[in-house]
């Protein structure tokens, strides 16, 4: 439900905070340690989650999150997986929204109706589908208007002032600007020019811009916090989540938050 | 004679009926808009098409005969008391660096040039598009860096040292399968970090719209040739045009032409690997579903959770999930007739086509000769065929002889 992404926008707004969101892949290294995980989020200083779906051929993903995605799929995660997983969280947590994130094919295969009362009935607020740009949406965004649901747009460094309208028209929740042109878990953009992009995006959409892509350690987002509404990590805590486990990303996480919060 | 009206596809959103598209990430959506702005100007452009048909005549090496395969009409003949089609090769396999792949490396690259790109990238399955891409980028003088399968790299050995000796970089990718569809993931994504000067070289009809349409235009050339000649030698068209089917683009290189002609019968034949049944193939059409994948919506070889499978053949060229979109449409309205051929098929056919014409075919035109060979019976002695000899087997020697129990080489682990 959009009000959920709203209202945490606006309550951290009154206390003049950006948002730390927080990505991990749903059913990473599988189902029972992913939910704790995710059931953790909150109390370590998340105000958005991101909880990705995994898919075979993530082709605009850095080595990390294929990893982990490939990883969960080994372990039996499907499409429905996540979203029960939401549903589980939404049994302790009626606050935190969720972000459902991943690629068009498994959503496709569900069909966007399903897809979006399937979401909406798990306790899920919006999704970002990264393969899916404005001109293709429209089945999906009519769905999830039809429940309520925020589809979520990317704007990255190639979207000009020419294409920038088009990119914010009919989105809904926040736009998330991927500060550089490339894949997850790779450099992090200019501070200058995304600074720069962030004020063009809020003018352009009114909404609330997060940024995200090649964020990795607290320095780096409360730098980010500074500039924009919020701060997205994504490859930095599945990497720590797979190589040091639930504790480190944890730790990790809260670090995050707090610098995000400070800023 | 009938004709098919209504030829006006893609539309303006790259859609052939529901299929096709643009599904890409945001960050590649300007660039591909700024390619089919550039790719629409240069293909109303004389000076463009001069150039391309230039490149082709002295470079090329084009037209490609059309050749009565006698010895193969014959065989097919006896076997059926004398009742068989005329069989035609589309001699492709003599362009220079052995297939068609160049037809559309030629067109790309040079639109590259227009657009002021320095670096071309590709992706390949059997080393055919990479080789095609670094013969031409090196004619051009262009940076060229080729993604390659790690499993393709060990079993196209021969082609991975060409494109070398031709200055391009090969990059093994070991993500997925290690194949053709994970090379174009790893394509897409040095696409998606170097927008600002890299070309991406796609080698089939698949990908984001403009290229299903951008490389069926370029390949179309192929169908336009034979076309005319089987014009001027039979005087008068064929009853059918069979290719073989991975991506698509030889196929569609051939039907193109032939699409408004009611008459013809369009054959794809996609590559059965051990039987549809069996899991182990790499037939989207007979044996997939409609889904998104590499920027376009089209028949996909996918698990019951919207999950890539693997794709199998023995051909590496047609070792793919997917299928070009416009053959996904022209599948679903009945224009054109899809079928597959298995590997053992393949091999026979390999074996029988070396022997009776003195032509050793690539492993997947292989898999057009068996259907070929059904076909021409069906249609009975006075019907004509033309089957696209897309690329030549020079490149499979050692996967054959692995397959034949042969040990020709030391050091061939594929």
């Amino acid at each position: 439900m959009t009000h959920r992404i709203d209202t945490t926008f606006s309550t951290l707004k009154a206390q003049n905070k950006a948002a730390f969101v927080a990505y991990i892949m749903g059913g990473d290294p599988d189902r029972e340690t992913s939910q704790t995980v995710l059931k953790a989020l909150p109390d370590n200083g998340v105000d958005i989650i991101e909880l990705g779906m995994p898919f075979t051929d993530p082709a605009a993903d850095g080595p990390t999150i294929e990893e982990a995605g490939l990883r969960s799929l080994k372990a039996g995660t499907t499409l429905t997986t996540v979203l029960e997983m939401a549903k589980a969280f939404r049994h302790t947590n009626d606050t935190t929204p969720i972000i459902i994130m991943g690629y068009c094919n498994p959503v496709h295969h569900m069909g966007y109706e399903n897809f979006a009362k399937a979401a909406k009935a798990s306790g899920v607020d919006g999704a970002i589908i990264v393969d899916l740009p404005p001109e293709e949406d429209m089945d999906l965004r009519t769905a999830f208007e039809q429940q309520d649901l925020a589809l979520i747009r990317l704007a990255t460094p190639t979207t000009d002032d020419k294409r920038l309208p088009r990119v914010v028209q009919g989105t809904k929740g926040f736009v998330y600007y991927v500060s550089v042109a490339g894949i997850t878990g790779k450099a992090l953009g200019q501070q200058a020019a995304v600074s720069d992009a962030v004020s063009r995006i809020k003018k352009a959409s009114g909404l609330p811009v997060v940024v995200g892509f090649g964020v990795k350690t607290p320095q780096q987002a409360k730098a980010i916090a500074k500039e924009a509404d919020g701060v997205v990590v994504g490859s930095a805590i599945v990497k720590t989540l797979h190589e040091d486990g639930p504790e480190a990303a944890l730790a990790l996480v809260k670090s995050l938050a707090d610098a995000t919060h400070s800023a | 004679m009938g004709k098919m009206d209504n030829l006006q596809y893609p539309d303006e959103m790259g859609r052939f009926g529901s299929f096709g598209g643009r599904y890409v990430a945001e960050t590649l959506m300007p660039p591909i808009l700024e390619l089919e702005a550039a790719y629409t100007e240069a293909k109303s452009d004389p000076a463009f098409i001069s150039e391309l048909d230039d490149f082709f005549t002295h470079y090329v090496g084009r037209p490609s005969p059309l050749y009565f395969a006698e010895r193969l009409t014959n065989y097919i003949r006896t076997e059926n008391n004398g009742n068989a089609a005329k069989i035609y090769f589309k001699r492709d396999e003599l362009n220079h660096t052995g297939a068609h792949k160049i037809n559309n490396c030629r067109g790309q690259i040079l639109l590259a040039k227009r657009m002021g790109k320095t670096r071309i990238i590709a992706e390949t399955g059997a080393g055919q598009h990479g080789v095609a891409t670094a013969t031409v980028a090196a004619r051009f003088g262009l940076e060229c860096i080729v993604y390659m399968g790690a499993t393709d790299i060990v079993r196209q050995k021969p082609n991975v040292f060409r494109m070398r000796l031709l200055g391009a970089e090969v990059r093994a990718v070991h993500s997925g399968t290690a194949t053709l569809k994970d090379a174009m993931n790893e394509a897409l994504r040095d696409w998606v970090t170097n927008v600002g000067d890299t070309f991406y070289c796609i080698g089939t009809v698949a990908g984001p719209h403009p290229y299903p349409a951008m490389v069926r235009d370029f390949q179309a050339i192929i169908g336009r040739e034979a076309k005319a000649q089987i014009l001027e030698r039979e005087g008068r068209l064929p009853d059918a045009v069979v290719a073989c089917i991975g991506g698509g683009s030889n196929a569609m290189g051939l039907f193109h032409e032939f699409v408004p002609e009611t008459s013809v019968r369009l054959i794809g034949v996609e590559a059965a690997g051990k039987g549809v049944k069996s899991g182990l193939h790499a037939a989207s059409l007979t044996g997939g579903t409609p889904g998104v994948l590499h920027g376009n919506r089209t028949y996909l070889l996918q698990d019951e959770d919207g999950q890539i499978k693997d794709a199998h053949s023995i051909s590496a060229g047609l070792d793919y999930p997917g299928i070009g979109p416009e053959h996904a449409y022209l599948h679903d309205i009945g224009r054109a007739e899809y079928v597959s051929a298995t590997d053992d098929e393949a091999l026979e056919a390999f074996q029988l086509c070396a022997r009776l014409e003195g032509i050793l075919p690539a492993l997947e035109p292989s898999h057009a000769i068996p259907r070929t060979l059904d076909l021409a019976k069906e249609i009975g002695k006075d019907g004509l065929m033309i089957m696209n000899m897309c690329g030549r087997g020079d490149k499979d020697v050692f996967t054959i002889a692995d397959a034949l129990g042969e040990h020709i080489s030391e050091g061939t682990d594929g």
